[in-house]
């Protein structure tokens, strides 16, 4: 069998063995469902709204889960191994550095895509089934767009998890790194972006600034999300910048691609000198 | 015989730090080389330059004829099993399923797996989570791992620590009979008695490079270390033992009926022949110094040259 298939399906298995593609899962059906449901529990109502806004707050909550959940997934994968002696022994095996890498990210990959089809999948399914006034079509449409976009957002955290586990000599500085990407992508970069329109406004053509906006993956992702809804009031904050610009899909999907294979040539070229 | 390992003035620096300094050794087809040296000497490096996990800063090194960390790297891997000192495995997984794991990587059957745990006697817990496992019990699924796909070239770092002595015998045993197939082994290693005997030749490692190098004769014969003879005597001999003083230095009396001496290695036959001429010999001993003796002597050696 190929290396990098071996490699991806003692990963898988091991996910399924340490009960986290259950609980991501299970985590995701969760929050995906009584966000569905009781969204809208603080305007006094209880029940389905609708799917613009179902989608929009259900992306407004995965953007801080997914790269956590995805960091933790992987933070360990290369130098979870060294700390465990399995890499150098690895490495002596016919199986290149670049070769288990990718096995490692189709292993982990495979994870999170069962996750988020299952979990996020089943309140579509639910969705269906209770709220029938709701077309099948559109259901079907808008949870796809959200998943795959989940997905790839889930990818890119994974890819930058592998930046920092092949870059750091201790498993206790990945996870301490992780969090701090986590940070930065999450919640830094756009307050930083804010203050920046905020003190130069006026200055700068929004639109322009809007672009910034694909320098962080998390905000494509909402991007992506927010867009077919804009006659919502859904989009505050940096999202509102976008108003004036409607990036396209294809151009959306493509950075958020783009910010998964840049993190994982850089860590395969980081691990490719890395000592062991 | 075909050379497996050939290392020529293999060198390896990492920054301003010389870890190897010109280091040239070969290693035929069954032959078993006991890479001896303390702690930073530079045996942890020569390995891995064998496993091509780097690269030589000057020198060459060839492994089964090719470049090891070069394009043919996987064909030489393939042909290469390797113990690390140290190996913690997967500890949520079972001993065989770990085998498996590496047993696919390396493109062998489930069999190979089975009758590899029974060789290195891990049937009764190889469906047990390793985390489970001693530390002798791990050793021998790193064996068992390091076996897989009947490699020519074996390297093991410290492979009898934490080993009980049955399974320490039970180890050379092992090496024995892959000698015996013609597997080259690379056994490195500060724990030196009873290695001897299974080596069949030895390279003493200090300071990034190589003390002495060849069969443990060879380095007996090297080291000049005298060869201790003892004799015994079925009745009180003083004669004997002043006859003896007077012709050998060293000689020391151990009791009324016993000596020993310390002769050069090659004056022990003659000194046998006279021995037996003896009447009244009782009983006779000789100690030919050992490979620890004779890596504490280069050690020495090489301090002193140091100075």
């Amino acid at each position: 069998m190929n290396p990098v298939i071996t490699v991806a399906s003692k990963e898988f298995k091991d996910g399924l063995r340490n009960r986290w593609i259950i609980a991501i899962t299970l985590m995701f059906a969760v929050f995906s469902v009584g966000l569905s449901f009781f969204g809208s529990v603080a305007s006094g109502t209880v029940g389905f709204m609708s799917l613009p806004v179902t989608i929009t707050s259900l992306a407004s909550l995965a953007v801080f889960i997914i790269p956590l959940i995805a960091l933790m997934l992987a933070y360990d994968a290369i130098v979870g191994e060294d700390e465990a002696g399995t890499l150098l022994l690895l490495l002596t095996y016919p199986l290149s550095r670049f070769q288990l890498l990718m096995g490692k990210f189709l292993g982990h990959g495979l994870i999170l895509a069962v996750s988020t089809v299952i979990g996020f999948g089943s309140s579509a399914v639910i969705i269906l089934a209770l709220a029938p006034q709701v077309p099948f079509g559109e259901v079907l449409m808008h949870f796809s767009a959200f998943i795959l976009s989940s997905l790839l957002l889930g990818w890119v955290f994974v890819a930058m998890a592998y930046l920092v586990s092949v870059s750091v000599s201790e498993k206790s500085k990945a996870a301490g790194l992780s969090l701090v990407i986590w940070f930065l992508f999450v919640l830094v970069f756009d307050l930083a972006l804010l203050a920046f329109l905020v003190s130069y406004q006026g200055d700068l053509n929004e639109a322009t600034l809007s672009y910034f906006l694909l320098l962080n993956p998390t905000d494509v992702f909402r991007l992506f999300n927010f867009i077919g809804f804009e006659d919502q009031n859904v989009a505050v904050g940096v999202m509102a910048l976008a108003k004036s610009v409607q990036p396209s899909i294809a151009l959306l999907l493509l950075t958020l691609v783009a910010w998964i294979i840049a993190p994982l040539l850089v860590a395969y070229r980081l691990f490719s000198k890395r000592d062991v | 015989m075909t050379s497996i390992v050939q290392l020529d003035l293999a060198e390896k620096h990492y920054g301003n730090v010389q870890a190897l300094k010109g280091i040239s050794l070969t290693i035929k087809e069954g032959e078993v080389l006991g890479l001896l040296g303390h702690n930073g000497a530079g045996k942890t490096t020569t390995m891995k330059l064998i496993l091509g996990l780097i690269t030589p800063s000057k020198g060459e090194v060839v492994v089964l004829g090719e470049n090891p960390a070069g394009s043919m790297g996987n064909t030489v891997r393939q042909q290469l099993g390797y113990l690390p000192e140290s190996v913690s495995f997967y500890p949520q997984l079972t001993g065989r399923e770990v085998l498996r794991y590496f047993a696919k990587l390396k493109g062998q059957s489930k069999q190979h797996c089975n009758d590899l745990i029974e060789r290195v006697g891990l049937t009764h817990a190889a469906d047990r989570r390793v985390k489970t496992y001693s530390k002798g019990m791990k050793q021998r699924l790193g064996l068992a791992q390091a076996l897989l796909g009947a490699p020519r070239l074996l390297l093991l770092d410290e492979p009898t620590v934490g080993l009980d002595p049955a399974a320490i015998q039970d180890f050379y045993e092992t090496i024995d009979q892959l000698k015996q197939q013609g597997c080259a082994v690379v056994l490195c290693s500060h724990v030196l008695p009873g290695v001897e005997k299974h080596i069949s030749k030895a390279a003493i490692l200090a300071q990034g490079k190589v003390r002495a190098y060849g069969s443990i004769d060879a380095l007996r014969e090297e080291a000049a270390i005298p060869v201790i003879v003892s004799a015994t005597f079925n009745e009180h001999r003083d004669d004997i033992v002043e006859t003896f003083a007077s012709r050998y230095a060293g000689v020391k009396k151990i009791n009324a009926r016993s000596f020993e001496l310390k002769v050069d290695e090659s004056e022990k036959i003659a000194l046998f022949k006279q021995l037996s001429n003896i009447n009244g010999l009782e009983k006779m001993d000789v100690q030919s110094p050992t490979l620890e003796q004779l890596y504490q002597h280069f050690n020495r050696v090489q301090q002193e040259g140091g100075l």
